[in-house]
């Protein structure tokens, strides 16, 4: 599988992954404001929104009538849509386009569900890499925390209540998010995940994003003709965590 | 004791089943006692009418049947009926969304039926699903690792009709051509009589393609009803006579 870079699109695509509560939409928020403020064209993409698939998702997920085979399938309908007819073109066009998650959520929750890995891998193969990946990786009990601390009903899939860890949603949806999480770290390699420490503070994260996307893009290509007045930089000093010395272990 | 009718009720036994791929997480294969039957062909060839006439046959045998088809499934059939009529998908997106709708059906209604031995007759299975999809340009090795999740049928049989011919059936049937059998997302032509023409022909070239993979049966569907009927019941047979 290669990039888009790779394979010659004009413009560039940036992944965030991470367990819910990771904080990765806010993340992805800031850096779409500032590429916007930076006059770079930027299209911003989420998981599971495309119009035409919503009403069969949303169906089978309200009644429960989703299996991990159809969950698999049906996410990947909706990915294909987003992909056909917004990524792929918007990239063609050479935006920038940011996605909160991408393939690897796939990866990690059918996998998790059980659908077998060599399958889900095979059924994406249609989409190129992203040329950057974030992985926001906080604590386990962390983005827990956020979420049942925030939201407190969980949904049946959400929760990973089809897979009968638990008859208790809350402990149903811990052990699912762990598993979920160890499959993330799993591909982190393979796949060049960045792993940003989401244990840090907003402003920390951001800086480094910012960082790291002013590195590996060079963004002057994809600006517009008139950029708008831009924003005091951040501060930060910038630092990436590996997987092996993460200080969070 | 005197030989009752019920006596020749043949009990089909179950024989070594697979999936074609990765299949479906959880399936244990030697539970699926019953029989696959898949009927394949264009609009037109007489699927419908043969299948009507196997449920006949096979009831009065003493078979419980199940009729299973695409775009039936409870999760996704209607959406896909809204997408395909604004004709606003793309082909991957088109695809993932009929392997959904085939997905649903194999789980809640093939498997539990083959399970519970019912002889399930489908009315066309992937190999429709993946002829249209080779026809629009799609990779023969994604389809099969999709559909790798379709339980082998224990026979399958391909109505081949002439393009011309299947015009003719369609006509006189409808007084009119189908958007999507004629292929007219394809472009082919504007015209929808040739348009049909080369579509139909273009997948009786895909489904010659898949046979070197899948061995289906070739069923000459040019004459008539009842002998198509009388080969069908005859293999049939056989399938379920086998030990």
């Amino acid at each position: 599988m290669k990039t888009f870079g790779e394979r010659n699109f004009p413009g560039r695509l940036i992944a965030v992954e991470g367990l819910d509560g990771s904080g990765k939409s806010t993340q992805i928020y800031l850096l779409k404001r500032w590429l916007e403020a930076e006059g770079v064209r930027v299209y911003f993409s989420e998981w599971n929104s495309s119009e035409l698939v919503k009403s069969a998702t949303s169906k089978g997920k309200k009644r429960e009538l989703l299996s991990p085979t159809t969950f698999s399938l049906i996410h990947a309908t909706d990915f294909a849509d987003r992909y056909e007819r917004h990524l792929l073109p918007l990239l063609r066009a050479g935006y920038v386009v940011l996605c909160d998650r991408y393939i690897f959520t796939a990866f990690a929750r059918d996998v998790t569900r059980g659908c077998p890995p060599a399958w889900v891998r095979g059924i994406y193969n249609f989409a190129a890499l992203p040329d950057l990946t974030f992985f926001f990786k906080a604590d386990l009990e962390v983005s827990l925390r956020r979420i049942l601390d925030g939201r407190p009903k969980l949904k049946f899939f959400e929760a990973g209540m089809d897979l009968r860890l638990s008859s208790d949603p809350y402990e149903s949806f811990r052990i699912f998010q762990g598993r979920i999480l160890e499959q993330y770290l799993a591909m982190s390699t393979e796949f060049n995940f960045n792993i940003i420490d989401a244990n840090q503070r907003v402003e920390v994260q951001q800086g480094i994003v910012r960082q790291l996307v002013s590195q590996r893009i060079d963004l002057s290509r994809f600006k517009r003709e008139n950029p708008l007045p831009l924003p005091p930089p951040l501060k930060v000093k910038p630092k990436t965590v590996a997987l092996e010395d993460d200080p969070a272990e | 004791m005197k030989k009752k009718s019920h006596n020749n009720i043949v009990v089909p036994q179950p024989g070594p089943r697979r999936f074609y791929g990765q299949g479906i997480p959880g399936v244990k294969l030697e539970e699926l006692v019953g029989k696959l039957i898949v009927v394949e062909g264009a609009d037109g060839s007489g699927r419908s009418t043969q299948i009507a006439k196997l449920v006949d046959w096979l009831e009065t045998s003493g078979h419980a049947t199940v009729q299973v088809g695409l775009k039936r499934s409870s999760l996704v059939s209607e959406e896909l009926e809204r997408a395909q009529e604004g004709n606003i998908l793309s082909r991957t997106t088109l695809s993932l969304f009929y392997a959904t709708d085939f997905a649903d059906q194999l789980e809640n209604i093939i498997l539990p039926a083959l399970k519970a031995g019912f002889i399930v007759l489908a009315d066309r299975y992937v190999y429709t699903l993946m002829a249209r999809d080779m026809v629009r340009g799609m990779d023969e090795s994604w389809l099969k690792n999709v559909y790798g999740i379709a339980p082998v049928p224990d026979a399958v049989f391909y109505l081949a009709v002439e393009a011309e011919e299947l015009v003719q059936r369609n006509l006189s049937k409808n007084a009119t051509l189908d958007y999507w059998e004629s292929g007219m997302d394809l472009g082919l032509s504007r015209d929808m009589f040739d348009s049909f023409l080369q579509y139909q022909t273009a997948m009786q070239a895909a489904f010659l393609q898949l046979q070197k993979t899948y061995g289906f049966t070739i069923v000459d569907s040019n004459c008539s009803v009842d002998a198509v009927s009388q080969e069908l019941r005859k293999k049939i047979g056989a399938v379920l006579a086998a030990k």
